[in-house]
């Protein structure tokens, strides 16, 4: 066996390269590091870039790929565990509730070569659906939940995951959040090793779940998480840092710096395992303080535990539940709790910050199809990526959203309940295929009557554009097959299918029309490749006629962040102009001017 | 990146320490970086991140950039020092301010030290279609009204400085960040040849000449404007402030001469009008009617009719009328 990480220690840091990593790069070189041979993922903010990351490392040294979504994804890190690899998974937190089925019994089966899954979640949801805390997973599948607090603990964390996992049979879940992900320091790496190659291990019993089998391995979990909760009891990544001892406090991950810039001489025990929790330890350092505060993001998962073995513990009585934690968040409960004194509010500036939210580039694609949306007066069921945003003003295209691939099966649902108006699914192309096809077969299977509106624009854009099997590209740019939507949608049923231009707004209108009043489920493909990813695409800017606007404002509804206001007004309504910077010359406001005085730059002699 | 950039300090000439350069003391120092996604705010804070890493600090920096490349907010936190604990900057505590866009240089100004913090922000506008949702006659532009002057007068140091335009004058745009990275090295006390081997690093290789005389253009202004009082004469300060007339819109439509052709309900642009009951135009929702007279103009029966009032004039007739004169 190869040496064990906390027996030999890692390499002196003195010794080792140091680079500046962000938390993602950190968790990559970790799996790198540790020899990964097969890593998947479906992108999702703030988890991507460790795939991106991971694959910068020679091919030869693994495979990595893009996965339809973060199930398969899953799915194939176990296939290569089981055949005796080491495996690596990334997903956003929500990726994991769709990849939870197959975690949840590979817990039961365990690993052959070791198998970590790097999870982040999103507190505070800076771009996300909601803020769910993965650490509950690891109490809901009984595994190890590793939480680093930053960039140099990702890296040691995610080889020590790998290492525990094949120590204990177990999968192991690197738990980050968005600020770890996405903060940079510097992180002292080491070279690769690849573990003692393991073949396949012939064993049903252990391997396939079926009933009886499934039985006897829990048993076999419960007695595993039994020996990590001894093995975390004196792991040294849960660390004991002594102070004065009239209060202590407990925390992990990304808190733990928090607790230490308000508190720099505290007594802290700084969890690296937030699951299971190690009795033993929690107890004797319950009794070595005074008061004890838990300190931790999102869910009381720790409060609880020590809660249940009987001790008093403050925690979410003074550190919020909802929300990202802070510094100033940390101060201001420790100052609720009597441990800091209060500190005057200090005041500054206090103007009214200008709303800024995100909105659809410049000549993005997907503008036209929410114009058209609009106009049809239908009930639109949304869907997540970059379209997502058309639900604010000016397009407000949209009345619902939940989670990734829900559109189609929402639509079903609200025309099977009798919806007056008529209904229309808007669903990106990436997001088509991690979950939106099987909602589609229940559609035509079901005979709803609903128009699906497929926004192919050739990748993955929301979360910064990534490949995905639509795009005819893997993860390290290679050629690959790709998916013909039409004749996909077509083989699955559909009997109405049209591919148009996203550029030509009076066809989408058209085809819109039409694809709604057709009876039953019709596919209308919008198609246009994204302005940003894979290039940026920049044709010559538009330019408004400023003498003949008549600042009706027809073109504004586009919510284009290229059309704004002139100082020149006409009946002391502001009339347009464009950002030539900005504008990428896609002719939708041209093709919306009331009075057709948007034209070519070039051909505008002001 | 293997600490090459201290031979760089060796060669460089001691610079002539600008009066209000900052240093991290036992706490850590703190530079929030603001601006709009695509203005390159990522860049700045790297660039600071890696030479304060190469003279022997602990670094952190920390960003979110869920959103950035979709025109919405982006900031990033950098701190260094010898010893660095949470990656983001309390509110109130930053020593450095660097925007590159005017109003999100308002927006993180609480962020700033109340009497020492130093704020330096491009005066470049860019108006979010946000700004642009009232378009009723007369209605203002909602973003900052604030000019340079208001601010620069509430911080213990601040410069309000064009460099989206000194880019311009230098033949690329893309380059004011830079300019305000030169800027930002008069408040530190990093070599100026290292911060300019830092950006060169950083920027495409066509663009390295460029990119160093908008680092130097920075650097330079701020050195002047030290001596001179702040520059506040500079464009925003021409920002309007409107004062906001209010305006009655009314139509009048003739219910005979409307065939429901739906010409005018298709056509407003803000989806204020609609057939009703017995199919004839009708206005739905009038405070969203802008005036614009489209269904006016469009209308094939002439049956629509668009009035509009300035009742801020009105008023102001009726209240000049009670006034002595
Ligand atoms: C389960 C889950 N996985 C991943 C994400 C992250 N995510 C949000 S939108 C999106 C991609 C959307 O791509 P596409 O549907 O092609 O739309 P685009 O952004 O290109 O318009 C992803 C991966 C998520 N929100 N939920
Ligand atoms: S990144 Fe692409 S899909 Fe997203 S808003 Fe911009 S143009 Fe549209
Ligand atoms: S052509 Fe019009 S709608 Fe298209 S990017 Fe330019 S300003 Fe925006």
């Amino acid at each position: 066996m190869r040496s064990s990480q906390e027996a030999a220690g890692p390499t002196p840091a003195e010794a080792r390269e140091v680079r500046p990593l962000t938390g993602n790069e950190a968790i990559a070189r970790g799996a790198w590091e540790a020899g990964v041979k097969v890593a998947a993922a479906y992108p999702g903010t703030p988890s991507t870039e460790i795939l991106e990351a991971l694959a910068t490392y020679p091919a030869e040294d693994l495979h990595a790929q893009w996965s339809t979504n973060e199930k398969v994804a899953l799915d194939v890190a176990i296939g290569a565990s089981f055949a005796g690899k080491r495996a690596f998974a990334a997903m956003k937190h929500v990726g994991l509730n769709v990849a939870a089925d197959a975690l949840m019994s590979q817990t039961y089966i365990g690993v052959n070569g070791g198998l970590v899954l790097a999870v982040c979640d999103d507190p505070g949801i800076h771009s996300s659906q909601n803020e769910q805390d993965t650490r509950i997973y690891g109490a809901l599948a009984t595994l190890p939940v590793l939480e680093p607090s930053d960039a140099q603990e990702a890296l040691d964390f995610t080889k020590l995951a790998f290492e525990l996992s094949e120590r204990f049979d177990t999968p192991v879940i690197v738990r980050g959040t968005t600020r770890l992900s996405h903060t940079r320091s510097t992180v002292a790496v080491g070279e690769r090793s690849e573990p003692e190659p393991r073949g396949f291990l012939e064993e049903p019993s252990k391997n396939v779940m079926i009933p009886a089998h499934a039985r006897l391995r829990h048993g076999a979990v419960l007695e595993r998480e039994a020996r990590l909760k001894e093995y975390f009891d004196e792991a040294p990544i849960n660390r004991w840092e002594p102070g004065e001892a009239s209060f202590g406090v407990i925390t992990a991950g990304t808190c733990y710096p928090y607790v230490r810039e308000v508190l720099p001489n505290a007594s802290v025990l700084k969890l690296g395992a937030s699951w299971p929790l190690p009795e033993g330890l929690l107890r004797r350092y319950c009794e070595s303080v005074g008061r004890v505060f838990v300190v931790e993001e999102l869910e009381p998962v720790i409060e609880k535990e020590i809660r249940a073995l009987g001790y008093e513990v403050e925690g979410k009585r003074y550190f919020p539940r909802a929300g990202e934690l802070s510094p100033e968040l940390v101060r201001a409960g420790f100052q609720e709790a009597g441990i800091l004194p209060p500190q005057p509010q200090k005041s500054g500036w206090s103007g009214e910050p200008l709303v800024r939210p995100p909105v659809l580039c410049a000549g993005c694609p997907h503008t036209s199809a929410f114009m058209a949306v609009r106009a049809s007066g239908a009930r639109v069921s949304g869907d997540i990526g970059c379209y997502t945003l058309a639900c604010l003003d000016p397009l407000r295209g949209i009345d619902t959203t939940v989670s990734m691939g829900s559109s189609i099966g929402n639509a079903i649902g609200m025309a099977k309940a009798g919806e007056p108006k008529p209904v229309v699914a808007t669903i990106g192309d990436s997001t088509f295929l991690h979950a939106g096809l099987p909602a589609l077969i229940d559609a035509v299977y079901n005979r709803a009557d609903i128009a699906v509106l497929l926004l192919d624009n050739h990748i993955t854009a929301m979360t910064g554009g990534q490949e995905h099997p639509g795009t005819g590209k893997t993860l390290r740019g290679e050629e690959a097959p790709s998916v013909d939507y039409e004749a996909l949608v077509r083989a699955v049923g559909v009997d109405w299918v049209r591919v148009i231009d996203s550029y030509d707004l009076a066809v989408m209108y058209q085809a819109l029309r039409e694809a709604i009043a057709h009876r039953g489920v019709s596919v209308l493909i919008a198609n246009r490749p994204c302005v940003l990813d894979p290039v940026k695409i920049k044709g010559p800017a538009m330019q408004v006629v400023t003498a003949e606007c008549n600042a009706c404002q027809s073109c504004m509804n586009l919510g284009c962040p290229a059309l704004t206001w002139s100082d020149e007004t006409f009946e002391d309504r502001h009339k347009v102009k464009i950002d030539q910077a900005l504008c990428i010359g896609c002719t939708l406001c041209a093709q919306v001017c009331t009075i057709d005085c948007i034209k070519p730059a070039a051909a505008v002699k002001q | 990146m293997s600490g090459s950039p201290n031979s760089a300090s060796e060669a460089a000439p001691a610079p002539a320490s600008p009066a209000a350069a900052v240093e991290p003391s036992a706490e850590p120092l703190n530079v929030l970086i603001v601006g709009v996604g695509g203005q390159g705010v990522i860049m700045v804070s790297k660039v600071l991140a890696l030479l304060a890493q190469a003279q022997g600090f602990q670094v952190k920096q920390s960003e979110v950039h869920g959103m950035a490349k979709r025109g919405g907010a982006v900031f990033s936190h950098v701190r260094f020092g010898r010893q660095v604990w949470s990656p983001t900057i309390p509110k109130g505590e930053a020593d450095i301010l660097i925007a590159l866009e005017w109003a999100e240089g308002l927006r993180w100004l609480p962020y700033l030290k109340p009497e020492t913090g130093i704020f330096i922000c491009d005066t470049k506008r860019i108006v979010p279609p946000f700004a642009c949702l009232n378009r009723r006659p007369g209605a203002p532009l909602r973003y900052s009204r604030e000019t340079p002057a208001d601010v620069i007068s509430q911080v213990g140091e601040g410069y309000a400085i064009d460099a989206t335009q000194m880019a311009e004058e230098l033949g690329n745009e893309r380059a004011a960040n830079v300019v305000l990275l030169g800027a930002l090295s008069t408040a530190l006390r990093f070599p100026a040849a290292d911060w300019e081997q830092t950006v060169a690093k950083f920027v495409p290789k066509k663009t390295v000449s460029v990119n160093l005389d908008a680092f130097r253009r920075g650097r330079a202004w701020i050195e002047e404007a030290r001596v001179v009082t702040p520059a506040v004469e500079s464009r925003a300060a021409e920002a309007p402030a409107p004062a906001d007339p209010a305006y009655r819109v009314r139509l009048d439509i003739v219910a005979a001469w409307c065939k429901s052709c739906d010409i005018c309900v298709k056509i407003c642009p803000e989806r204020c009008l609609r057939l009703n009951a017995e199919r004839i135009a009708e206005l739905a929702e009038p405070e969203k009617c802008t005036g614009c007279r489209l269904c006016e103009w469009l209308c094939p029966d002439f049956a629509i009719r668009v009035h509009l009032e300035d009742i801020s004039a009105m008023a102001a007739d009726a209240a000049s009328e009670g006034a002595p004169r």
